[in-house]
């Protein structure tokens, strides 16, 4: 009688009750997606328009990634958009202007992002201003910071072609030239390399697990002794890291840093973060639901392009998604 | 006086307009059970959050084991020895039983920056085990009834090895035999020299559990007795500073009255089962139960509050849909919330427009203008009948006491023509020289011919006003019982009559059902 009753009884509640319920209609969703386009058109499953479709998905997810965290802990980050901007404007700073090593400018590029969101951190929890407002604020600053420094105009790599291999080349594909399947994008393993630490930190580090606790109940965290401040300023920096990585990948990728692209971003990252189940009331979420989010919204963008529908009905059918996604989770909620 | 663990002298502390202590004094010796009590309102649990390190006090003096102690936030008094057991459960309902009680202080790997699991179960485990609590360290705490959570959170305050135990109000969610559970753990640690601050307003556990009791009134210090020397009028005496008056229950009796309510098979998922009942006119039909048993949610669902899966509400016989607020309140039921600060009145509002802000279209004249002088007219005479003080008309709401606050919401119910009344815990929060005059106002309603329905958790309270009297446990009406019939013993049997449970030896029970609350 040591062993609890109440096992085999939490164990299939939880099922129904977590998160993953919300995981298994996004995948699922994901997998209609792909059923009815490929049927729709043989255009779809071309291995050039799944290298699209991945690329497409690597900066989003990687955005997504960090504002799972933040989502998480109950709070938002409206400034990862800009953020990123940023961080690449930085990067094209260090690598073209200051002809720094790539390394370095990388590493700058990142660091910038996180420095940014350090600073978020330090707005909402020693300030106390609300997540929504002071990350609104950061979108602006950032924003701002990219259009100054940049002197409006874009910043070329192209002094140093390797940048864009960065990203662009296909370190799996050099390894194995003859197999196709492996020719894809280096940014395709960024994003799942980014993937597996952000779940490493989520599941198995205290980070993680003051992560869940600040969005599941942070008075009663506070209370157990834990340096609340302290570590919501470590998940709104872990935020920025991530828009840091997404800013250094986007940069590699057009071969250049556009100060005047992010804004809206950070409204596809959250989406993804949504439709993927974690909830924007804290407290639950998960990595793979993310990085699941993140696809329907790229496979259905690209699938919709490829039936021809304009851009902006994609757009609309985007947004109908996201308002379906969040209905379902309140559905969910009101159950149980 | 080497066994003196903790001297609080002179504290002082202050929120925005209220002074909360002033020169307050405790003392806690090793290895006793130091009761603190007091009305709502004087101290208890602010006195105790400075020392647990929750509250920084504004002046005074706190001597640990003869040192002087600066304990600024919980992480220092936990690291003391220093841990509190807060009345409102603070658990993190998304983490399982052992993330929650390790929160803070996990085990680590060798890489300090990753968690041990492994090592966070199994030392909650033998937590559990040395507690006797069948609990596995693996649930989610959203799937544990109220008690369960309850004694999550005993486990974690005792895992820090704490010498020093705050407990404010542990028993209210509790059943008896949890009860005899909680006080066993106490004695244990008594006979360990753990130090046990045990805040309660329950008298009766005063005389069974501690050996000291400390009175607390207005956020000063009355005195400090020895259980064994003092009873409970002198208690009661300490507490509200003059000797009151405990009227006699006064039930006039209840001839055979139409039935204004019936309520008929309703249900609502795992939270309401087959609930029947109805209520007739000028009655006073008690709710009793103990937290989590479903009343609040019954007022909800007759209120339309909650959406219904099945059942039948009556009103006057006929047959009506109550699918929102705004339908009960045109069929005449009102409902006044427990938490009547946050559902019940606009704090930063005037007396006088709370008072009439419910039935505002009854105010308004030609082209919807609103007639002030009959908005003024109106809350005066409410004013003066209910007698709410109130130094004017234009006083905020939010600086009135509990119990003026609790008759403004009265009052807005009756301008708005209702009938049924639906009371939900309406002395919380209120102290007791307030409480008999919510009391006079419910028997004054009911004589005049309105139905009410009063939700209390106090027995006492129940048994005084109530002509017949509900019980309900875990979602189901468990038993009825008339004024004539009703003890405490009586209500609280069928209060923990748990339905499909087979409870064995002394061991609680495994969570079974969901609580309501807590999702």
């Amino acid at each position: 009688m040591d062993i609890s009753v109440a096992t085999p009884k939490a164990l299939p509640r939880s099922l129904f009750r977590s998160d993953a319920t919300q995981r298994i209609l996004a995948f699922a969703a994901l997998i209609v997606l792909i059923v009815v386009f490929s049927l729709a058109s043989p255009n779809f499953l071309q291995f050039n328009n799944i290298i699209g479709i991945l690329l497409a998905t690597a900066v989003n997810g990687v955005l997504a990634l960090g504002v799972t965290f933040v989502i998480i802990t109950g709070g938002i980050d409206l400034s990862i958009g800009t953020v990123m901007t940023f961080s690449a404007v930085m990067t094209g700073v260090f690598i073209t202007f200051w002809q720094l090593p790539i390394p370095i400018g990388l590493i700058g590029g990142i660091a910038t992002g996180a420095f940014a969101g350090f600073i978020n951190g330090v707005v909402i929890a020693k300030m106390k201003i609300p997540p929504f407002i002071a990350t609104l604020g950061m979108m602006y600053v950032a924003k701002g910071l990219s259009l100054v420094i940049s002197n409006l105009k874009p910043i070329y790599f192209n002094d140093t072609p390797e940048f864009r291999q960065i990203v662009m080349g296909s370190a799996l594909g050099s390894i194995f030239p003859q197999v196709q399947v492996l020719q894809i994008p280096n940014a395709v393993l960024f994003l799942f390399g980014a993937a597996f630490v952000a779940s490493f930190i989520l599941g198995r580090t205290i980070l993680g697990r003051y992560t869940f606790a600040l969005g599941s109940n942070e008075e009663a965290t506070r209370l157990s002794g834990v340096n609340v401040a302290r570590w919501k300023i470590a998940v709104y920096a872990l935020g920025g890291t991530f828009a840091g990585l997404g800013g250094v990948m986007m940069a590699s990728r057009l071969n250049s840093a556009q100060p005047a692209l992010g804004q809206g971003y950070e409204l596809d990252a959250i989406a993804a973060v949504v439709i993927g189940g974690t909830s924007l009331s804290g407290g639950e979420g998960t990595i793979m639901g993310t990085i699941i989010g993140a696809f329907v919204m790229s496979v259905l963008v690209n699938g919709l392009r490829i039936l021809s529908v304009p851009q902006e009905w994609q757009t609309v059918v985007t947004g109908a998604i996201v308002i379906l996604a969040v209905y379902l989770d309140i559905l969910r909620r009101r159950k149980s | 006086m080497s066994d003196i663990l903790v001297t609080m002298e002179g504290i002082e502390k202050s929120f925005p307009g209220v002074h909360a202590l002033s020169q307050c004094r405790f003392e806690l010796y090793k290895g006793e059970v130091h009761a603190l009590v007091g009305e709502n309102g004087a101290g208890k649990s602010t006195m105790m959050k400075v020392l647990a390190g929750v509250y920084t006090k504004d002046a005074g003096r706190i001597t640990y084991k003869g040192k002087e102690a600066d304990i600024h936030t919980p992480r220092a008094a936990q690291l003391l020895g220093i841990s509190m057991i807060h009345q409102e459960l603070n658990l993190m309902p998304h983490l399982t039983v052992a993330q929650n009680i390790f929160i803070g202080r996990e085990p680590r790997q060798s890489v300090k920056f990753m968690l041990d699991d492994k090592a966070i179960n199994d030392n909650t485990q033998q937590l559990l085990d040395m507690l006797h609590l069948k609990i596995d360290p693996r649930t989610k705490v959203a799937d544990l009834t109220v008690a369960k959570q309850q004694m999550v959170e005993i486990a974690k305050a005792l895992s820090f090895n704490s010498e020093v135990l705050i407990m404010d109000e542990p028993t209210a969610a509790l059943t008896e035999a949890e009860i005899d559970e909680l006080f066993h753990i106490i004695r244990r640690l008594r006979e360990q020299g753990v130090g046990t601050v045990y805040i309660t307003h329950r008298l009766e556990e005063l005389f069974m559990i501690s050996d000291r009791v400390t009175v607390m009134r207005d956020g000063q210090y009355v005195g400090t007795v020895n259980t064994a020397e003092t009873n409970r009028d002198e208690i009661i005496r300490m507490m509200v500073g003059r000797t009151i008056y405990e009227a006699a229950p006064d039930i006039p009796q209840n001839g055979q009255q139409d039935k204004v309510l019936e309520v008929k098979n309703l249900n609502r998922g795992r939270v309401l089962k087959d609930i029947n009942f109805y209520l007739k006119r000028g009655e006073i039909l008690g709710f009793a139960g103990l937290m989590g048993a479903g009343r609040t949610e019954v007022a909800r669902a007759i209120f339309g509050a909650d959406p219904i899966d099945t059942g039948e509400i009556y009103i006057q016989g006929q047959k009506v849909h109550i699918k929102s607020p705004s339908d009960a309140v045109r069929h005449g039921i009102g409902y006044l919330s427990e938490d009547r600060k946050r559902y019940g009145l606009t704090l930063g509002m005037d007396v006088e427009a709370n008072v009439v802000l419910a039935a505002f279209r009854k105010f308004l004249g030609f082209l919807g203008v609103v007639n002030y002088s009959r908005t003024r007219i109106t809350a005066e005479e409410f004013v003066r009948t209910l007698s709410i003080k109130t130094p004017s008309l234009k006083q905020k709401v939010k600086n009135l006491s509990g119990g003026n606050q609790q008759k403004l919401v009265v009052a807005k119910w009756l301008i708005a023509d209702t009938d049924i009344l639906i009371f939900d815990e309406p002395t919380r929060g209120i102290d007791v020289g307030a409480k008999s005059e919510i009391y006079k106002l419910l028997n004054d309603l009911a004589h005049q011919g309105k139905s009410i329905i009063m939700i209390s958790s106090e027995l006492p309270e129940i048994l005084r006003m109530s002509h017949r009297i509900i019980v309900m446990c875990e979602g189901r009406i468990t038993g009825e019982l008339s004024s004539a019939e009703a003890t405490q013993e009586k209500i609280m049997k069928y209060a923990t009559e748990r339905g499909g449970l087979i409870q064995t030896d002394d061991a609680p029970v495994p969570a079974a059902y969901s609580e309501v609350g807590n999702v």
